[in-house]
């Protein structure tokens, strides 16, 4: 029989350890795993790399992730911090402790989607020309420069939904979706952090992440902060 | 009349948006378009975390967390709106799907060059988001921008001296001054503001300025200020 539910927050994170590399979902405080997040923060694992849209909300929620200096690597699109302070990970990104890639948000999509896919690399006109495609290998198809970008696989994805049943299968509400299905495919473990997991199997026509790309389904109380959306 | 103010120049990007037509609109001045586009157009806003057909931010009776737009702002949903993930969203914009993005920017080159993104900040991390993917894909790519920077230094410019979200990919520009089409032979000017010369308006830009043969009167209608 099929159950991918665990029982707890360790058995949910089992095997994250140092070096390990993980996908957060989430955007504008929806689909964000913050129980989660905050269960990371109380580990100890070091020399992380961090996949997500953007960094802020992490930090926001869980200072002490970059504030031990547990993160070596950040794969993002936004790394910028709200007002005029330079904050914490951005000072380590400013000493060169930290590194930070950045890539345009479809590229960074669309690398992880590919990666899910089977298909190690491919070429995109976004970036051709600028900073963020210097060093690329670029070709030009229908007259148009490319640059060839590289898929993003992780050990780990980290996914708040709205739904999931106990063979995996996922449901979203509203915009929680974002990057969910792509990270999910891109990971050698997806864990799933829902408010609701069941017995009962998700309507097979209304499946948003299928759960053959799912590992680890837990039931979690939503730990978002009130401001999520501002973090 | 003065120049346009923040509200004004959505105002005027949002008359050029045509009924039935799919449109992007990013952070800051664009997101106000959304506020002014003629009642009779049913347009469809777009947004790249995963929504095609946004509409009025939420009232406090309607707010719901779980549906947010690309500026993190809880909003609701018009009629014939769909969800989706955001590698969909992107694969509408990378396609061709998309028929204007809307973004605010730093500089515009003659060469319709863009630069929006990185502001050279000596103290605060790099935020690309989605700005590359949308001139890239878009099929017109409108800016909205005041005309000089608030040290009176040009905008439009020869060459971008901050670094490029895009090359060859501005159509227009919409500032607090003029309505500007970027074309292959560099700026042509579509509307100057009441009662501003075309010298003026000339001496605010650092690039060479053609006028339309049929170019015509900046005005926009009072509007709320912010």
């Amino acid at each position: 029989m099929i159950d991918k539910r665990v029982e707890t927050i360790e058995a949910a994170l089992d095997g994250i350890g140092d070096g390990s590399s993980i996908l957060v979902s989430g955007f504008g405080g929806t689909g964000i795993p913050f129980a989660l997040i905050r269960a990371l923060e109380n580990m100890t694992a070091r020399d992380l790399t961090l996949i997500l849209n953007g960094i802020r909300f992490v930090d926001g929620v869980s200072p002490r992730i970059f504030g031990d200096r547990r993160v070596a690597r950040v794969i993002c699109s936004a790394a910028r911090s709200r007002g005029r302070d330079t904050s914490n990970y951005e000072r380590q990104w400013l000493d060169g402790e930290l590194e930070i890639e950045m890539v345009p948000q479809g590229t960074f999509a669309e690398r992880i989607r590919a990666g899910g896919a089977g298909v190690p690399a491919f070429f995109t006109p976004t970036a051709a020309g600028t900073l963020l495609g210097e060093g690329k290998e670029v070709r030009e198809f229908n007259g148009r420069p490319c640059v060839l970008e590289t898929a993003i696989t992780a050990d780990f994805a980290l996914i708040r939904a709205a739904r999931a049943d106990r063979w995996g299968n996922v449901r979203f509400r509203g915009t929680q979706g974002n990057f969910g299905l792509a990270m999910a495919m891109a990971a050698r473990t997806t864990v799933i952090e829902t408010g609701s997991a069941t017995d009962a199997p998700i309507e097979p026509d209304s499946i948003h992440i299928l759960g053959i790309y799912v590992q680890r389904v837990i039931e979690l109380e939503d730990a978002s902060p009130s401001n999520a959306g501002g973090l | 009349m003065d120049p346009l103010t923040r509200h004004q120049i959505a105002w005027r990007a949002a008359q050029d948006l045509l009924d039935g037509t799919y449109v992007n609109l990013g952070l800051g001045m664009p997101l106000l378009v959304a506020n002014h586009t003629p009642s009779d157009r049913e347009v469809m806003f777009h947004s790249e975390n995963g929504i095609v057909g946004v509409g009025p931010l939420a009232k406090e009776n309607e707010i719901d967390t779980d549906f947010v737009d690309a500026g993190s702002q809880m909003i609701t949903l018009r009629p014939g709106a769909a969800l989706f993930d955001s590698s969909q969203a992107f694969a509408m914009i990378r396609g061709g799907h998309l028929d204007v993005t809307l973004l605010g920017g730093f500089e515009v080159s003659a060469s319709r060059d863009l630069a929006n993104w990185d502001a050279k900040m000596t103290h605060k991390g790099q935020l690309v988001g989605g700005a590359m993917d949308l001139v890239s894909g878009a099929k017109s790519v409108r800016i909205t921008m005041q005309h000089t920077t608030k040290d009176g230094a040009a905008r439009l410019v020869e060459t971008c001296s901050y670094p490029l979200t895009g090359l060859g990919v501005v159509d227009r520009v919409y500032t607090d001054l003029a309505v500007v089409d970027v074309t292959g032979n560099g700026f042509v000017v579509r509307e100057v503001l009441d009662g501003l010369s075309r010298e003026e308006l000339q001496a605010r830009s650092g690039a060479k300025l053609a006028f339309a043969e049929d170019c015509g009167v900046l005005t926009a209608p009072d509007l709320p200020t912010g």
